[in-house]
């Protein structure tokens, strides 16, 4: 009986102390062991089983090769242009367009989009071209850029330049409509100038906005270094994949593919990396 | 002026200076949709003294945020006079700072950065100074630890306990608050007036304090103004002549008792009128 009872005491101390200072197995929003690295681990193994089908595919040639190499007749296919040495300049010729053309698009759409929102009158000027370029597809802007422009590198400079200003444009003035205005009011309390504003609150706050534009634009300036360098260039990606695939090099146009997947691949995770590190003071969901 | 015809117990008597004037203020919004002016604020008279507490008392919606945005100079006014130290108000100033209704914090600045935010914006102090008084400030508001914290790492209270530091921050002769206690539960709100109380005998500034909580506005305040339901007038002007320090023993006073009684029939016969008028206007 006191034994019983003497147990008992035991084990509501027990729980009482247990509830006091308890360290939990696993804290919500705690990654456990393997969580870290799921993402990385599914992603790889989904990507590495595709490519292992696709070469089977390719390799019992159910399709002729010439409909549907596989991923070794690729390789094959790089190796051998790249000792042709043309491979690195058209590289060079399309990476020169789309870094200045894109460059440029986020140098001066920005500052475009931040003014058009923040000053009502210069938005009401302006807005009707940027509606007009926004609804018309760009690359119908080509053959004028090469005329006016020449083969070189301006006529893709242009179009990749016009096709992601307007993404950027449009995405930094919807930023800065849905700032929150009591923020606004707030600072404007402290006898906030307009530049302060600018800086402290305007920018900060439309960031998500900002960054989320440029990946749009990314994307349209791929779009416009390749369409523009197939309709009419001297070098490049573009024109090394409309030159392969009217002679059925089907294995080089997926070289060309794979180079400018590439590509947008890296910049969008160059722009995750700056958004990660705009949002540090975000809540994790 | 109904209650206590002695000046026991204030801080301020006759001598000392008016530091805010409002004669006849009148504000109007634009409202778009009815194509029409409404009226918000209707003729108030009010003089604060130089270190005196003022609250504000009224129902939802009467216009105490709109007064209050006028005197920080963020509301124009349409019509009457409002000037602080005989200089009519045109415009924010760095002579007040304003304790928002909603926390308002910047969410990608941590807490000792939104404190001296308004400081900045004013470019008040030197960078060493500043923060010195920034760390003060954080201590004094009870935040001490959280300096680095982002604001949606904190709770309710402790945003305006940011809040309320950030205006102090910019030392102003007159504190401006809206409301900033009105989303609390009633025992963390309790604490948060011992605190605005012992920083305000601190750091010594005039006091505008807005409220709808009756308890609020007689402990706090050497004054209380009601206003009336919409459009916003004066409708009555209290005395608290309950002595200071003020604590625990303040609010289980009589005094504080009597004072509370006729501040809330005043406010009930407000708050009847608005819902008559209302029905009135749902029947027509
Ligand atoms: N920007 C605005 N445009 C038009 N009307 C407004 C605007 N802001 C407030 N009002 C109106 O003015 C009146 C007073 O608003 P105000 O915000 O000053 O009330 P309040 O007394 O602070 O209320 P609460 O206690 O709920 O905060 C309200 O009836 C509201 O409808
Ligand atoms: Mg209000």
């Amino acid at each position: 009986m006191t034994d019983r009872a003497a147990q008992r005491e035991a084990a509501t101390r027990d729980a009482v102390e247990t509830r006091v200072s308890a360290t939990p197995d696993r804290i919500p929003g705690q990654p456990g062991p393997i969580a870290r690295y799921e993402r990385a681990i599914i992603g790889t193994v989904s990507v590495v089983s595709f490519l292992i089908f696709w070469e089977v595919i390719a390799q019992i040639r159910l399709m002729p090769e010439l409909f549907l190499p596989g991923p070794s007749d690729i390789w094959r296919a790089y190796l051998v242009l790249l000792k042709t040495n043309t491979l690195g300049r058209d590289i060079w010729v399309s990476g020169q367009e789309l870094l200045v053309g894109y460059g440029l698009a986020i140098v001066v759409g920005l500052p475009f989009g931040l003014l058009m929102a923040w000053y009502k009158r210069l938005g009401f000027a302006l807005d009707p071209f940027v509606n007009f370029f926004f609804a018309t597809p760009r690359t119908a802007m080509f053959p004028l850029f090469l005329i006016w422009f020449g083969l070189g590198l301006g006529s893709k400079v242009a179009i990749v330049f016009l096709g992601a200003f307007f993404p950027i444009v449009i995405n930094t003035i919807a930023g800065v409509r849905n700032l929150d205005p009591a923020l606004i009011r707030m600072a404007r309390s402290f006898s906030a100038r307009d530049w302060d504003l600018f800086r402290d609150i305007v920018l900060p706050g439309s960031v998500p906005f900002i960054l989320s534009g440029c990946r749009l634009g990314l994307g349209h300036a791929l779009i416009s270094v390749v369409v523009g360098e197939m309709i009419g260039a001297e070098a490049g990606i573009g024109l090394m994949m409309a030159n392969a695939g009217s002679v059925f090099q089907t294995a080089r146009v997926f070289v060309g593919i794979t180079i400018v997947a590439g590509a947008g691949v890296i910049l969008t995770l160059i722009l995750q990396k700056i958004e990660a590190r705009f949002q540090s003071w975000k809540p994790q969901p | 002026m109904d209650v206590g015809s002695s000046t026991e117990g204030l801080r301020n008597n006759a001598v000392s200076r008016v530091n805010l004037r409002a004669r006849g203020v009148t504000i109007h919004y634009w409202v778009e949709r009815a194509n029409a002016a409404f009226l918000a604020v209707d003729g108030i008279d009010v003089d604060i003294q130089e270190g005196e507490f003022v609250a504000i008392l009224g129902p939802s919606g009467c216009g105490k945020t709109t007064f209050i945005n006028a005197v920080s100079g963020t509301q124009a006014i349409s019509g009457g006079s409002l000037t602080l130290d005989g200089k009519s108000i045109e415009g924010p100033g760095p002579d007040r700072a304003m304790v928002f209704q909603q926390a308002s914090l910047l969410p990608w600045r941590s807490v000792r950065d939104n404190v001296l935010f308004g400081a900045q914006m004013q470019r008040r102090l030197g960078r060493e100074e500043s923060a010195r008084r920034a760390d003060h400030l954080i201590k004094l508001v009870g935040l001490g630890g959280f300096e680095k914290a982002y604001p949606s790492e904190l709770s309710g209270g402790m945003q305006q306990r940011v809040n309320l530091a950030r205006a102090l921050a910019t030392n102003p002769r007159m504190l401006l608050l809206d409301e900033p206690f009105a989303a609390l539960d009633a025992q963390t709100r309790e604490l948060m007036q011992d605190e605005l109380l012992r920083v305000w005998e601190e750091e010594k500034t005039t006091a505008l304090f807005i409220t709808h909580d009756i308890k609020e506005a007689v402990f706090l305040a050497d004054r209380v103004i009601v206003f009336s339901a919409r459009p916003g007038r004066i409708k009555r002007e209290v005395q608290v002549d309950l002595p200071r320090p003020r604590g625990r023993e303040t609010r289980r006073s009589d005094r504080f008792r009597e004072i509370e009684d006729l501040l809330h029939d005043s406010i009930q016969e407000e708050v009847l009128a608005a819902a008559k008028r209302e029905l009135a206007r749902g029947a027509a």
